[in-house]
């Protein structure tokens, strides 16, 4: 046996932290951060006789990627009670949704290997962070600034085989939410956060494996390496005659490899019942028809749309549209320059390599959308070359200065006067008669070494187009 | 003496036209504490400000400033409303040394309207009780007859008013809690329909059944303290939006075109020939008074109290959870033992923190809720519990108030009934119905036993019909008046 005998089978649970000013259910701050414990009023400490009142924010943007995950949307949610006891859950409990989430039944195309795939959506529903522990020495202390910050736990359908396909979904997902702006998809900070569910059965068997939770996987590539452990550890296990423990396994980034935090015997019962503190969520389909009428773009249909309308490349399409502030950017460019191919090609070889060794998102770009695009029609008006134009880049990148004052103040505009050019290529031939004659007797690979004296007699400046046809035509002497 | 047992109305009137001060008046009612807490038991907390409270509304009126329509009644409150600065115990040793940051919105409600807070009375722990033998600290006494119960669970806000220990108090009723221990000790207690009172900040019992009253000597003052306390809170979601009517102002003692409806189910053999005799009483007055009595159904009387408790104790194991010893509140001692684990951490802390009815309830109720037994008992309970509204809003439909008895009995002797919770849980037979379906209630007293303890009579209405039990009480009241304190006390 081997491991391609076996398949496995992945979903997704991703919570996602919603970007509302106040907690999901009282006035408290809900920025990541502050001061220890500084975000906690009675409401969030769960003190007697306080209670939950719903941020009106926090249903809009669940609703909004509910819509954006192709889901229904609940014409009627309810908020129940799962009890568990913890230090950090105040009051007990927290309060989610159970049996009747806002969001159902809905799915995400991603692009992968060439081809969009497609996985469906069992849920998401609304629910409450806890606080955090922080065990320290003999003591375990407890911020709760976090306690109460709403989150959207988006529940997938176990529609994933390989751990590519799980961390090029949540990569999708986070693209969603980002150009929704409802989360910031910081899975570093833990404002959103993967868990995965894993199992393994041999290829062709109909049946579900034994399902094994990850957790604290706090990057999409160790999305990709805790899920390759894993299958990987489980088909061990079997081969080797062992029975796959149903439980819940925390992935060790540093180790690589998962390690038990607890078996489904020390599950909890968690006792859901609907919260009797809060009335049935009713949403009406006026709200929902202008929450549907006011979502943007989303990735994917973006991406198409950029195959079509500027003959831009599947794969360039999908990076492109990685971020909203970088599809922008490209629609700036390419509008503005009125050539997509160039601005694709400029954005996707030079200013995302150069962003990315400055660490930098696009937002912050030092070049403007409006000067990339003036240095493309600079190339294309034949006023610098394009090797010209890497180099005015560059500057630019460095100085945030416009291409025309860079190209003003460093005398590099081209020459395109042709008698320039014929005096230059005049000069190269005379220097050059043995290669000349070479040429001539048939040697015609030497037309790329002539082209090269002359932009170097030009500095680089010459037109490229009419050093070509003045030698061709020389050369035929 | 005239103070102590004079109406709310009147109390106000006089201290609003500058016959009396209200500092006056709260060092009567205090004197009165001091001499007659050590033995009734009726307040867990006395507030040390409440003479401060009283001068500055004095101040406020010897300068003509508005102050609200209850300025310088000085009042109790349950001690299940928190209070800003002052200790908030819900009964309870887990929440012995609690001084909650926040106050109710009832209590801040009162205070802007004016009253006193004299201070916080005593009652079963966390509510869980119908005789007030469960707070840990101690029992409140009848002051009709000291060997008695006041009734539960607001004993203490019931034995305060009957004892002249506060011109009216705030209770709060989940299953009765109101109207049964004002039944017992002979004032007007009103439930009124769940969401018309505020629940934040009051400890949480049965989140869906709980709803805080008034508890006054007469039924105008229990409209004229609700219309202080009623109304939508943006701070609880339950609240209703509908408008507060001025209700005192429109109580009408004439019933003619009323029907009141006599369920059945309310005229039990069970009932002591002297309940019987003060509710037939009752139907003779309101007769009188012009209305027209018709028999009702109400079948699913009998088991509402199993409801009832399946209900409460599901919402009430998951309200508790909350106490737990890491924020606030009592925490065991670890510091000769440590805990071995979070578990041991909170078995101890809550081990000790809880007595042994509020143990029980939490015990129940978990297991309504768990896995496998949820469908059976939760489950099962909501879906009569909506066959009793239905039933309910169907015998609404052929009468406007129905009129019965509040309990079975009047008051028992302490002690009497603390080892057989099932008999106490009979004990609410009557009144649980109220709380399950949401409509308002109100005990208006209507004799008095051979023994010289007071009766009540119970009056339902509609969800936000209050208006009705105003009326209706009003003209049961007429006859029944308690104009003096009991004799014990005098």
């Amino acid at each position: 046996m081997s491991y391609n005998d076996w398949e496995a089978v992945i979903g997704l649970e991703i919570h996602a932290q919603l970007l509302t000013a106040s907690k999901i259910f009282s006035s408290d701050s809900a920025h990541f951060g502050g001061a220890d414990n500084e975000h906690t009023h009675p409401v969030s400490l769960g003190m007697p006789g306080t209670l939950p009142v719903l941020n009106e924010l926090a249903v809009e943007y669940s609703a909004k990627t509910g819509l954006a995950l192709n889901c229904k949307i609940r014409k009627k949610s309810v908020f129940a009670r799962k009890n568990y006891f913890y230090p950090d859950l105040p009051k007990g409990y927290q309060i989610s949704q159970y049996d009747e989430p806002l969001c159902e039944a809905g799915f995400v195309d991603y692009f992968l290997d060439g081809e969009i795939r497609r996985v469906g959506i069992t849920r998401a529903h609304m629910e409450e962070d806890a606080g955090k522990s922080v065990h320290q020495g003999g003591f375990t202390l407890i911020n709760l600034n976090r306690a109460g910050v709403p989150l959207l736990e988006i529940v997938s359908e176990p529609d994933m085989k390989t751990p590519q396909e799980a961390a090029e979904y949540a990569r999708t997902v986070r693209k969603i939410l980002r150009y929704l702006n409802v989360c910031d998809g910081n899975l570093e900070e833990g404002s959103m956060r993967c868990d995965c569910n894993v199992s393994v059965r041999k290829k062709g068997e109909k049946k579900f494996g034994t399902k094994v939770e990850l957790k604290n996987i706090n990057s999409f590539r160790f999305v990709e390496k805790a899920i390759e452990y894993e299958i990987h550890r489980q088909i061990d296990c079997l081969e080797t005659g062992e029975k796959i423990q149903q439980e819940t396994r925390l992935y060790d980034p540093t180790k690589n490899r998962t390690v038990t935090m607890r078996l489904k015997e020390e599950a909890h019962d968690y006792r859901y019942f609907p919260d009797p503190d809060l009335l049935p969520l009713v949403v009406d389909d006026a709200w929902l028809a202008k929450l549907k009428s006011s979502l943007p773009e989303l990735p994917l249909a973006r991406a198409q749309r950029f195959q079509t309308e500027y003959q831009v490349p599947a794969y360039d399409s999908f990076v492109l549209t990685t971020e909203k502030a970088q599809a922008d950017f490209f629609e700036e460019v390419a509008h503005l320059s009125k050539n997509p191919k160039a601005a694709s090609n400029w954005i996707m070889t030079d200013l995302l390599r150069d962003l990315n060794d400055a660490k930098l998102e696009i937002e912050k770009s030092p070049v403007a959308a409006a000067d990339l695009a003036q240095l493309i029609l600079l190339i294309d008006s034949k006023e610098i070359s394009g090797k010209m134009a890497k180099d005015v880049f560059a500057e630019m990148f460095k100085t945030s200065k416009g291409p025309q004052e860079i190209v003003k103040s460093k005398g590099m505009s081209q020459i395109t006067d042709s008698s320039a050019i014929e005096k230059l290529v005049d000069e190269v031939l005379a220097a050059n008669a043995n290669s000349v004659n070479d040429y001539r007797a048939g040697k015609t690979k030497l037309f790329g070494f002539f082209v090269g004296q002359v932009m170097k007699a030009s500095k680089g400046q010459a037109n490229p187009e009419s050093v070509n046809q003045i030698l061709q035509a020389k050369l035929k002497g | 003496m005239e103070i102590l047992t004079m109406s709310l109305k009147n109390l106000r009137d006089r201290i609003h036209r500058r016959e009396l001060s209200a500092a006056e008046a709260t060092t009567q009612f205090l004197t009165q504490i001091e001499k007659w807490n050590p033995r009734l038991n009726a307040y867990i907390t006395v507030n040390e400000r409440a003479l401060d409270q009283a001068r500055a509304i004095d101040r406020k009126l010897a300068t003509g400033e508005d102050v609200g329509p209850l300025a310088g009644v000085p009042m109790a409150i349950k001690d299940m409303l928190c209070t800003k600065d002052l200790r908030t115990t819900a009964g309870s040793k887990i929440l012995a040394d609690f001084v909650p940051p926040y106050s109710a919105t009832v209590v801040e409600r009162l205070e802007n309207s004016g009253a006193i807070t004299l201070g916080k009375t005593n009652q079963d722990e966390f509510a869980m009780g119908s005789s007030s033998e469960t707070s840990y600290f101690g029992v409140s006494r009848n002051p009709w007859d000291l060997d008695r119960v006041p009734g539960g669970s607001s004993g203490g806000s019931a034995a305060a008013v009957a004892g002249g220990l506060a011109c009216a108090s705030i209770g709060t009723d989940t299953g009765g809690s109101i109207r049964q221990p004002a039944s017992f000790c002979g004032v007007v207690g009103i439930k009124p329909t769940y969401g018309r009172v505020s629940r934040y900040g009051i400890v949480a019992y049965a989140s869906s059944l709980d709803q805080a009253g008034p508890m006054t000597r007469t039924v105008e003052d229990s409209a004229l303290v609700l219309e202080a306390i009623a109304g939508r809170d943006p701070r609880d979601s339950t609240t209703a939006a509908q408008p507060v009517p001025t209700w005192s102002q429109n109580i009408n003692k004439d019933l003619k075109g009323l029907k009141v409806g006599l369920p059945k189910e309310y005229f039990l053999d069970l009932l002591t020939p002297e309940t019987r005799s003060a509710v037939d009483k009752a139907i003779a007055q309101v007769r009188a008074a012009g209305a027209e009595t018709v028999e009702v159904s109400l079948p699913l009387t009998d088991i509402a109290v199993s409801i009832y408790y399946l209900v409460a104790t599901s919402e009430a194991s998951s309200n508790l959870a909350r106490y737990d010893g890491v924020r606030y509140g009592h925490r065991a001692d670890f510091s000769t033992e440590p805990a071995r684990d979070l578990a041991e951490f909170y078995c101890r802390t809550r081990g000790e923190g809880f007595g042994s009815e509020v143990k029980r309830r939490i015990i129940l109720g978990t297991y309504a809720l768990s896995s496998g037994y949820y469908d059976a008992y939760y489950k099962k309970a909501c879906q009569v519990r909506r066959l009793l509204r239905a039933q309910f809003l169907e015998v609404f439909s052929k009468c406007q108030v129905i009129l019965g008895p509040v309990c079975i009995a009047p008051a028992f002797k302490i002690g009497e009934r603390i080892s057989d919770p099932l008999a106490m849980y009979l004990n609410d037979i009557f009144t649980t119905s109220a709380n399950l379906v949401g409509i308002p209630g109100m005990s208006v007293p209507g004799g008095f036993s051979a023994q010289g303890l007071p009766i009540g009579v119970q009056l339902l209405s509609a969800h936000f019909q209050e208006q009705h039990l105003f009326n209706v009480g009003a003209v049961i009241e007429e006859a029944m008046a308690i104009k003096e304190l009991p004799n014990v006390l005098q």
